[in-house]
């Protein structure tokens, strides 16, 4: 190939940019206005004491904001409540999600009926759901988590599941298995029907149970897409909040807080804009790198 | 052999029955509610299905309470989003996936990039931009901050779905003297129709049910969007569960008969786009 010279490399190429600009101009704009250049406003910002009311800054703190993360104990609180949330919900959805998908994999009739009500929590909007599980753990005997629980014969008396910080919390995380299940299952599912249906016959041959054919075919098999969930999940859990303003909104005493439920109060409940950025900063962090790493399971599975 | 088989699929569907109930009955208490009179007091053993047909919650709810006024402010924001949000990112997908342009590359990492970046994260300088635009408490605000959130992703499905599509119609569009707009308008679009329409749904669906931006944009309660109003009337009706309920239904059904409706090809774009989905 002939190496053209740079004058003309240049023409070339601008001829190039005057046809794709028409197309590409109204996305990259978008992009830049609204998502680039506040995350450089918003990293600029976390290192600075903002005035919200006459909107300026007020001086430069440097990594003030950020130590403050370190000495908040109300943020420290937040911080367990997500790590803790992330460390129950996200095994929990995985756990019941490929249970879930097995049993569906396994029977013939009703396969579209149990997926489209396993995914109904799924596609219904976090605001509504919250709602409901506010609802459904009322505190006193006609709530309706106390009343079937009551009947049963396994609470002898109402908890007011709301008002103390663990049963909130755990009303948090069954929050979070019940909504996410159905989308484990869902990938789960495509997951297994790529399983040849040879290598469970010959285990079968072999004389496998189903529970071994569980745990020495299914799951090894399934290993990339477990990958794959346990990252886009573990992403899910540090940016999840709806369900925590919704129920607890924090309560009791900021007890059931998390990282953006905290973010949020900070800048528009206390108007502390520099702190709320910094606290931002910490989690867009957290989840770029997981994101960094979920390309790279993705891309180990294709190859 | 057989016969055991067989056996082992029935004993399956106890477990998936218990799965479908605990789906299920949130959903049925909520139904339930809705269409009970005055449950300002809880009642006492629960309802878990409708003693009649009362529908005055709705009513209460559409009429008196506007939820029929946010209902059409969510749906004009949503359907104005969605439409941009595809024309846009199918127009930059068609040039990052048939043209080629010095620096291309480059501009597509970027994209990538903002897929990356949590919308929560870029809250506080969005707020900041709106006021400086005088664009807080208005849907161009908001519109521009969904489209320019949604714009990446899309982009980047949609190059992935115009890449494998055949190239043989745009050479002839080219031989008889079409210029790129016409083959963008006339090829492209056309043949992605199907891909287009499940990305519309998703993108639909998510400002459908965005709340944190919405939250902290309107200000006047006649612009809310459905998942703030839902907010904020349960703050003020606390204990009318009736109401409460009847108005998320009016919220969540839309959604609900779409994706019930179209369910085979959307739950495989949930696999696909699963990172769209907050």
């Amino acid at each position: 190939m002939l190496r053209k010279s740079l004058g003309s490399r240049i023409r070339v190429g601008f001829v190039q940019w005057i046809h794709a600009f028409p197309f590409i101009v109204g996305g990259l704009l978008l992009m830049s206005v609204f998502v680039l250049y506040p995350l450089f406003r918003n990293v600029y910002i976390s290192f600075t004491e903002y005035d919200v009311i006459n909107n300026q800054t007020v001086q430069v703190v440097g990594f003030e904001n950020y130590a403050r993360c370190f000495q908040d104990p109300k943020y420290h609180i937040a911080f367990r409540n997500t790590l803790m949330y992330t460390l129950i919900t996200v095994p929990g959805q995985m756990f019941f999600g490929l249970v879930l998908a097995c049993l569906i994999n396994a029977i013939n009739k009703g396969k579209t009926l149990f997926r489209i009500i396993c995914y109904l929590p799924v596609i219904t909007s976090w605001v509504v759901v919250s709602l409901i599980f506010k609802y459904l753990f009322m505190s006193g005997k006609a709530g309706f988590v106390n009343y079937t629980l009551m009947q049963l014969g396994v609470l002898d008396k109402p908890v007011a599941w709301l008002q103390n910080e663990w049963t909130a919390n755990i009303v948090l995380w069954l929050f979070g298995i019940w909504k996410g299940v159905g989308w484990v299952m869902v990938i789960y599912l495509a997951a297994l029907q790529n399983i040849p249906s040879s290598v469970y016959e010959a285990s079968e041959i072999d004389g496998a149970g189903p529970i071994r054919r569980f745990f020495s075919i299914t799951i090894p098999m399934v290993k990339n897409t477990t990958n794959y969930l346990l990252v886009v999940l573990t992403i899910g859990g540090f940016g999840a909040y709806i369900h925590v303003m919704m129920i607890t909104e924090g309560a009791p005493l900021g007890t059931t807080n998390q990282l953006i439920n905290y973010m949020y109060n900070s800048a528009f409940s206390v108007y502390d804009f520099g702190y709320a950025a910094a606290q931002a900063v910490v989690i867009g962090l957290i989840v770029f790198v997981l994101t960094l790493v979920q390309r790279r399971v993705s891309r180990d599975q294709k190859n | 052999m057989i016969k055991k088989k067989s056996m082992g699929r029935l004993i399956c569907y106890i477990p998936l029955i218990g799965f479908a109930i605990m789906a299920l009955v949130p959903f049925l208490y909520m139904l339930a509610t809705a269409m009970t009179p005055k449950a300002y007091s809880m009642p006492y053993p629960p309802i878990l299905f409708p003693e009649e047909l009362y529908f005055d919650n709705f009513l209460d709810a559409w009429k008196a309470n506007h939820f029929s006024r946010y209902f059409l402010n969510s749906l004009m924001v949503s359907a104005v989003a969605t439409v941009l949000i595809l024309f846009v990112s199918s127009a930059g997908a068609y040039a990052f996936s048939r043209m080629t342009f010095p620096g291309r590359d480059v501009l597509f990492y970027l994209y990538l990039f903002s897929m990356m970046v949590p919308t929560t994260t870029n809250l506080i300088p969005q707020f900041l931009m709106m006021r400086n635009l005088h664009l807080v408490d208005t849907y161009v605000g908001l519109l521009l901050i969904y489209i320019g959130i949604g714009v990446p992703s899309n982009t980047f499905f949609l190059r992935n779905f115009f890449l494998n599509l055949p190239k043989e119609l745009e050479e002839a569009v080219m031989i008889d003297g079409g210029n790129r707009w016409h083959i963008y308008t006339r090829i492209i679009l056309p043949l992605s129709r199907p891909a287009l329409g499940t990305f519309a749904i998703l993108a639909f669906s998510n400002v459908w049910d965005e709340f944190l931006i919405a939250l902290t944009m309107i200000k006047t309660p006649d612009k809310r969007t459905l998942p703030i109003a839902l907010r904020l009337f349960q703050g003020q009706h606390r204990n009318d569960w009736g109401l409460i309920f009847a108005a998320s239904l009016i919220a969540v059904v839309p959604v609900l008969i779409i994706y019930i409706v179209m369910q085979k090809k959307l739950i495989r774009g949930g696999t696909m786009s699963g990172m769209l989905k907050e």
